[in-house]
């Protein structure tokens, strides 16, 4: 059955138990984004400390793809630099977009590697970009705002 | 095998070359997204066909032996879609769906507004009410909040009720004579529940309010007759009662149609033009600019012959034994809620839920991976999701080509789909 391959275990775990859920202060910038097609939600806030991205926090409705998704997103960039958020970013979103055909560098990705089956499904790739289209946008904020 | 109501389903789908594929690693397909679309029988496919490769010429224009037929062949269409809906042929409008349809009579509604004393009947501005259901598809809402924002208007509505029908307890005080357009949907496309249109009708007319019925889940699933409801415009779509997408149909009361101004000008829909003005075409040509669609018009009206040949009355007994079985079936299983009336008093074969535990889409997945179609999401109806306190739902929605075994893999689906997410 394909199920297993698409729902990982590591993705219902996040699901079940994301870490970094709820909405924090201090931020710098909060994005909303949705998804028109199915409704899912997602509130993402962003604290920024110079070039580091000191915490995540979010709130959301949604697929157990797109919560996990943002969960895992949290565990790859708070902590980092935004130049590396965004190359884990962009490696999550070519992998999302390659139909199955792009390698996971796990290096990069860690626990995002087990989204690799979400991109055989082109409807469920909307869903895992959601929290990551509204950190991008976050962050775009925060440093608009900071400028 | 015929099912109890005498519909022979097998034979049936056999008309229907999509449903003997299979999907996802050779699983037969349970097709329960009609609502959505449905699927078409080789009578209509070869209907399409035929004209194209017998008669294919631009309708209305040319005096040559293909466009004669190609002509016949669109107005006969015309004709047939008209006795299937209780019409006359010239109150009929081919648009290119039911949303076009709504946009039709919202911005002729609007051009009314700036035009001369002859449109008084379709004008609007501020102090005119408009009056919707919160249980409308966005197709019969966002065009009438944008026709509200235009001219002035405002807009008002019937809430639902917890069990998913129309709350019509305020009805006196949402239809007065403030009142120039009451917007509502025959069959939710959601809830499967049935409103009563010529109580709304008459309340409408009453108040000196036009109708406008969006009929897209009635018109494919029973008989229905637009001049004994007596509404004065509906809309359906060709591609959700087995005919071919890019084909839609406005009705409207001759007298309204004669009265209302155009929406789209150009070609086709004109009388006499001139360099600094032009008149228009009688009706229906008024409204039809352009070379309209027309593989799709025959194709629509094989369509309406094909469902005539079963009957609509048979069709629409099979689907209310289909969807009495599914909701007594979701019933059964803990964890399930129906969103939408539990019984079958009036009400269509769309049977929309939820899974405790389970998001709508994650159901759609599992399902999907079973052969089982169904739509997930707000199906177009976001304020009703809204309303119900829910952000999505799974939707199963039949038709006279499902039969009981759609039934049952949908619900051993269900099943699976809590197993494989361990929600008990």
């Amino acid at each position: 059955m394909q199920m297993e391959q698409l729902y990982q275990e590591i993705i219902l775990d996040h699901y079940k138990n994301p870490h970094g859920r709820g909405l924090r202060d201090p931020f710098d910038a909060e994005s909303f984004q949705v998804n028109p097609t199915c409704g899912d939600e997602v509130t993402l806030r962003v604290k920024l400390d110079g070039e580091t991205v000191t915490d995540v926090s979010y709130e959301g409705q949604g697929c157990s793809i797109s919560q996990a998704s943002t969960s895992v997103l949290t565990d790859l960039v708070v902590g980092r630099s935004v130049g590396e958020a965004f190359k884990t970013l962009d490696a999550f979103t070519e992998l999302m977009q390659g139909k199955g055909q792009v390698e996971p560098d796990e290096d990069v990705l860690e626990d995002g590697v087990a989204f690799a089956g979400v991109a055989k499904y082109p409807a469920r790739v909307k869903c895992a970009l959601l929290g990551w289209m509204a950190f991008k946008d976050a962050v775009v904020r925060a440093e608009g705002n900071a400028a | 095998m015929s099912s109890a109501d005498g519909l022979d389903v097998a034979a049936l789908r056999k008309d229907f070359p999509i449903l003997q594929r299979t999907v996802r690693d050779g699983k037969p397909l349970h097709y329960i997204d009609s609502g959505a679309t449905s699927q078409r029988p080789r009578q209509v496919l070869d209907a399409e066909r035929e004209f194209l490769e017998t008669s294919n010429a631009a309708v209305h224009r040319g005096a040559h032996q293909l466009a004669e037929e190609a002509t016949d062949a669109y107005e006969g269409a015309r004709q047939k879609i008209a006795d299937f809906v209780g019409a006359a042929a010239d109150e009929l409008v081919f648009v290119k769906n039911a949303t076009e349809g709504i946009n039709l009579v919202a911005y002729a509604m609007s051009n009314a507004s700036v035009a001369g004393p002859e449109s008084e009947r379709f004008r609007l501005g501020p102090g005119d009410e408009i009056v919707v259901t919160e249980m409308e598809h966005h197709a019969n809402l966002v065009p009438w909040q944008q026709l509200a924002l235009r001219t002035g208007a405002t807009l008002k509505w019937f809430g639902v009720t917890d069990d998913g029908r129309l709350d019509l307890s305020a009805v006196d005080e949402l239809i007065t004579a403030k009142t120039r357009i009451v917007a509502f949907t025959h069959q939710s496309n959601v809830l499967g529940t049935v409103t009563p249109v010529a109580t709304l009708a008459a309340k409408a007319r009453a108040a000196g309010a036009l109708t406008v019925l969006d009929a897209c889940q009635s018109v494919p699933h029973q008989k229905v007759d637009f001049r004994a409801l007596g509404v004065d415009f509906a809309v359906f779509s060709g591609h959700k009662m087995l005919g071919p997408s890019g084909v839609g149909v406005l009705y409207g009361r001759r007298a309204l149609l004669e009265a209302m101004p155009p929406f789209l000008t150009g070609g086709s829909m004109i009388e006499m033009v001139q360099m600094a003005s032009s008149t228009f075409a009688p009706p229906p040509q008024r409204f039809e600019a352009g070379v309209p669609m027309t593989s799709q018009a025959v194709g629509l009206g094989a369509a309406v012959d094909y469902l005539s040949v079963v009957g609509m009355d048979r069709i629409n007994a099979h689907e209310h034994l289909l969807t009495e079985a599914a909701l007594r079936g979701l019933a059964e299983i803990p964890g399930v809620t129906i969103v939408g009336p539990a019984d079958m008093k009036d009400r269509g074969g769309a049977v929309s839920f939820v899974i405790d535990g389970v998001h709508p889409h994650d159901a759609g997945q599992v399902l999907d991976d079973l052969g089982v179609a169904v739509r997930v999401g707000h199906h177009c109806a976001w304020p009703l999701h809204r309303r119900l306190g829910i952000p999505a739902s799974i939707r199963a929605s039949f038709y006279l080509y499902n039969d009981l075994d759609d039934v049952t893999a949908l619900l051993d689906g269900v099943r699976e789909t809590k197993r494989f997410f361990g929600v008990s």
